[in-house]
């Protein structure tokens, strides 16, 4: 599954390289600011290379979730989701220059803070239930 | 041909009663006509139904607390009662005082016509006019009347306001009354006398012959409400609440007969009387749609007054149309079920698996005389019919029933089956006096049979209590002289002797007024009475025989019993339910078992040989104070029951004592007021006057029936039939019945004495019997034919059978078809068809549904992915 994850990262990659599209639309107008940290090779870091972090993040953590039945794991990889669009926010917000988008993500922390510590505790209870984190021991739920 | 209103009276009334009317002064059932004032003060006699039921509801409140009964393991048991005879104390206590205000309301009742009257009898009882006292408001509602315009004629709204009003535009409005409201005569004032007092005394009896069932507070409850249903039914002043009332006793019928639950039998009989009864009611429920459709009115005084004019709620007259038949047949069918007469008598006998105090309650008290009650009280609409033919049927019924269950009585051999027997039997006998338009002597039956049959039917109980259950004539013998028993025995006798219609007792006198009335009134009138009259003589000589069966075999001759199989310390056969043997029990049977066992050898050894376990163990078990103070008290009452015979009333009418003048101011007396003063005035008008009706007359005739010696009434001829009066061997039967009537009861009683009679005086020298189970009898039934009769009546006939193949099975094969028709159809392609669709389309999708989450979360992000597939497509 990270194969796969990484598979479609470097398609994504591959499809922006070979798309040919100009830096100038990828990388911020306005964003010398964002560009303060520079890889060698790369290029000053755009939009564009957030969004492709954010949905490589996004795409692990669905995979991650998909993949694994160990709910601690499943509930960590809701939160590798929640962070890959709290950095797509980020940047976006950034990319506007208006403080919007942080709003959003401050409240987003906040509430995934609460849904963590719900989250958490209703795994510990599930484990009391069945003394095992498999999510498909549950699969008795099913409608 | 004009309408007949015809009525039978005795010489004299009809004689004072036309003195009166030229005198101008109103009639004997003149009352009738008006409306009956509410007494406002009278709330009290509500009273006795509410006691009662307040006394069900404390011991239906007993059921759920704790008793001190206790289980061999020690676990409390809930509801048992176990030695604890506090609901039968409490319903005892509240019937006692709902007797005693019954007591009171009848005094005053009573004493309400004396002063008013001035002294003169037959003026007093028209003084004592029935009470109306409304408790509350029960059901009311206001229609219009479409019909009003369409008849054209209306009845004015007079004094009928209360029920219609016609407003300004001639639009009319009917009210639709049915209050819980009590309409008390004489007749209700009758029935309530003995209804409460034989509960009480029931009652009494009960708290000690059910002191080792389970369920006993459970018992007290439906006894009190039994009694409270019964106080409905009698006291209310609508048909609707008799409804009412008449299925709660139905009610509590089915909750005492199903008493032993456990048992099958006994579930049976109750379901049996519970369908038996629905089919009656179902009559009953005709009835009053159809009285209430015709007279738009369900309350007595209101159905009272234009039954009297004859007249329907429109001011028609009903009188040649098929509802003056319609409605008293109908509701006849209701009375023979409650009562049951012949298509509808089989549920009695099987009553016989409740408890014996509620056999008695349903044979005595209430339940089986409510029949007699509804006829007795709707008399007037019997009377409607010019032609009678309710009153044929009624007579011709009860006279067959009476004289079908004699035969079946006969041949018994369970005790209490021959006296359930002999109350359809002595049913039979009041219908027929009601056919013979003698409701006087119906409901004097009905009173003195109260005491009698609770007397005998509480004697039998006794012996079943005290003998483990056995009820079988042929395994007991000479109770007389064993210890404790001689209670038991005397109230048995005076019971039998009042059966029997031995001269002078209680029984002797109501069954001759029936047996009188039976010759008295004219062929002409009802068809066949004379015929009736012969058949009901052979009938009492069969009821004399029978039930001098059972007393010279049960209570007399050598002493010898065997216990039934029902064990005093199990709870009628239920292991589990059982409650250790108390102390005095066991202490009791220890004492019994020192004093008293020395039975007849001989029929010792034959027992334990011929029972299989013997009786070793077994010591019949005497009956105790409540049981033997009941008995006394009931034996009394069934002696003094001749009385009313003798005291009050108009001596010159034909004996219409206590009962009678009881009755006279009461619908059940209606006939004597079916002479329209009016109309045997010749001018009809005053009558209609009373109602505003000049269109709408009764033209009747009025029939007058003078007694044999009496002299002609001056100009009656002219105005109606004079019908002669029936005779009995050339002479008057009121009279002679007295000797025709004692021969046939002795000479039953001889050929009981004769046939079943143990050797000696109490055989009355002419019997032999020195066995329990040996008699001459037996010998009488080798032979063939008389063994082959015998058989068939012991057989009941057969009637059960062929209810069973001509109703049952056929009902049953039925309903087997219908429930194959809905299982296949209904259920098969219409419920489960729809349901299958679903079904199926769901099981398409339902792999889907694994409860893996990863499958959710997978086809949700493939689903997105999906989107955004396409997306990216439709964007290319």
């Amino acid at each position: 599954m990270t194969t796969a994850c990484a598979a479609i990262s470097l398609a994504g990659w591959a499809a922006q390289a070979a798309s040919g599209a100009p830096a100038s639309v990828l990388g911020p107008e306005p964003g010398a600011a964002i560009g303060a940290v520079v890889e060698p090779g790369l290029g000053p870091i755009g939009l564009y290379h957030y969004l492709f972090l954010a949905a490589s993040l996004f795409v692990i953590g669905v995979i991650g979730f998909i993949s694994r039945r160990n709910m601690i794991i499943m509930f960590l990889c809701t939160e590798i989701m929640f962070q890959a669009a709290a950095i797509a926010l980020i940047a976006f917000s950034r990319f506007h220059l208006n403080h919007d988008g942080e709003v959003f993500v401050i409240f987003v922390l906040t509430i995934a803070a609460a849904e963590a510590a719900l989250a958490l505790a209703l795994v510990v209870l599930l484990f009391r239930r069945k003394e095992s984190l498999d999510s498909a021991e549950w699969a008795q739920l099913k409608g | 041909m004009l309408a007949e209103s015809v009525t039978i009276a005795s010489s004299s009334s009809v004689t004072s009663s036309a003195a009166g009317l030229s005198a101008g002064t109103l009639g004997a059932g003149e009352h009738l006509f008006e409306y009956v004032p509410q007494v406002a003060g009278a709330w009290w006699i509500a009273l006795i139904p509410l006691l009662a039921l307040i006394g069900s509801a404390i011991a239906l409140g007993m059921c759920y607390f704790p008793s001190r009964g206790r289980r061999s393991d020690g676990t409390v048991e809930r509801g048992t009662g176990g030695k604890n005879k506090a609901p039968a104390l409490v319903v005892f206590a509240l019937l006692s005082v709902a007797f005693v205000i019954t007591l009171v309301g009848y005094l005053g009742w009573w004493n309400s016509g004396a002063g008013a009257g001035g002294g003169d009898p037959g003026s007093a009882a028209d003084a004592r006019a029935p009470q109306q006292v409304t408790l509350l408001e029960w059901i009311r509602f206001d229609y219009a009347d479409e019909n009003a315009a369409e008849a054209g004629e209306m009845i004015s709204t007079g004094a009928g306001e209360r029920m219609v009003r016609v407003a300004e535009d001639g639009s009319v409005t009917r009210s639709f009354i049915a209050d819980i409201a009590f309409y008390m005569d004489g007749l209700s004032w009758l029935w309530m006398l003995f209804v409460t007092f034989l509960g009480a005394m029931i009652c009494l009896y009960a708290s000690e012959y059910m002191h080792k069932d389970a369920g006993y507070p459970r018992f007290f409850a439906a006894f009190g409400l039994f009694v409270t249903s019964m106080a409905c039914l009698v006291m209310g002043d609508n048909l609707v609440l008799l409804y009412l009332g008449w299925e709660g006793v139905g009610l509590c019928s089915y909750l005492l007969i199903g008493y032993y639950y456990k048992k099958p039998s006994a579930v049976a009989a109750a379901k049996k009387a519970f369908i038996v009864n629905r089919i009656g009611d179902l009559g009953l429920a005709l009835g009053l749609y159809l009285t209430y459709t015709t007279f738009g009115t369900v309350q007595y005084d209101e159905l009272f007054r234009l039954v009297d004019q004859g007249v329907d709620a429109w001011g028609r007259d009903v009188t040649e149309t098929w509802v003056a038949w319609a409605i008293p047949l109908l509701l006849m069918v209701g009375a023979f079920g409650k009562s049951a007469q012949f298509p509808l008598y089989v549920w009695l006998p099987d009553a016989m698996e409740g408890p014996t105090p509620v056999s008695a309650l349903i044979h005595a008290a209430t339940m089986v005389t409510a029949g007699v009650y509804l006829i007795a009280r709707m008399y007037p609409l019997f009377l409607l019919d010019p032609d009678l033919h309710a009153l044929h049927a009624v007579a011709w019924i009860g006279t067959f029933t009476a004289l079908l269950a004699a035969t079946i009585g006969m041949a018994q051999f369970d005790i209490k089956r021959i006296m359930a027997y002999s109350t359809v039997s002595q049913l039979g006998y009041m219908f027929a006096g009601l056919g013979f338009l003698t409701s006087y002597g119906a409901a004097y039956h009905v009173f003195t049979h109260a005491f009698f049959k609770a007397t005998l039917f509480l004697a039998c109980g006794a012996v079943m209590h005290g003998f483990a259950g056995q009820l079988d004539l042929r395994k007991l013998s000479g109770l007389w002289t064993q210890k404790g028993w001689f209670i038991v025995s005397f109230a048995m006798l005076i019971g039998c002797l009042n059966l029997a219609g031995f001269a002078f007792t209680a029984g002797y006198f109501s069954k001759d007024m029936i047996l009188a009335e039976a010759f008295y009134t004219p062929d002409s009138l009802i068809h066949g009475s004379s015929l009736m009259g012969w058949l009901l003589l052979l009938t009492a000589g069969m009821t004399a025989y029978y039930t001098f069966r059972v007393f010279f075999r049960v209570f007399v001759g050598p002493e010898h019993f065997e216990p039934g199989d029902e064990h005093h310390e199990d709870d009628h056969g239920d292991a589990t339910d059982a409650l250790e043997p108390s102390e005095d029990h066991v202490a009791e049977h220890e004492a019994a078992a020192e004093a008293e066992h020395a039975p007849d050898p001989h029929s010792d050894v034959h027992a334990a040989d011929a029972h299989g376990h013997g009786h070793g163990g077994f010591h019949p078990h005497p009956p105790g104070w409540a049981i033997n103070t009941v008995m006394i008290v009931l034996a009394v009452g069934s002696i003094l029951a001749a009385i009313p015979y003798f005291v009050g009333g108009d001596k010159d009418a034909h004996a219409k004592g206590w009962v009678g003048e009881m009755l006279a101011s009461s619908s059940a007396e209606y006939f004597s007021g079916v002479v329209h003063p009016s109309h045997a005035d010749g001018n009809g008008e005053d009558a209609a006057g009373l109602v505003g009706v000049e269109a709408i007359e009764r033209d009747a005739e009025m029939v007058v029936l003078p007694a044999m010696a009496a002299e002609p009434v001056p100009g009656e001829a002219a105005h109606g039939t004079t019908l002669e009066a029936g005779s009995i061997l050339g002479g008057d039967p009121h009279k002679l019945m007295y000797y025709i009537s004692s021969v046939f009861g002795i000479v039953g009683i001889l050929i009981a004495a004769y046939l079943h009679g143990p050797r000696g005086a109490a055989g009355l020298f002419i019997g032999n019997r020195t066995e329990a189970s040996r008699s001459r009898a037996d010998g009488l039934l080798r032979i063939k034919p008389i063994g082959t009769v015998s058989k068939w009546a012991q057989a009941k006939w057969y009637v059960d059978e062929l209810y069973n193949a001509v109703l049952v099975l056929p009902l049953l094969v039925l309903s087997h078809i219908f429930h194959a028709i809905d299982k296949l159809i209904v259920d098969g392609a219409l419920v489960e068809g729809v349901g299958f669709i679903p079904r199926a389309l769901g099981s398409g999708v339902r792999p889907s549904q694994s409860g893996l989450l990863q499958g959710y979360a997978l086809s949700m992000a493939g689903g997105i992915g999906f989107i955004l597939l396409i997306v990216w497509l439709v964007s290319l």
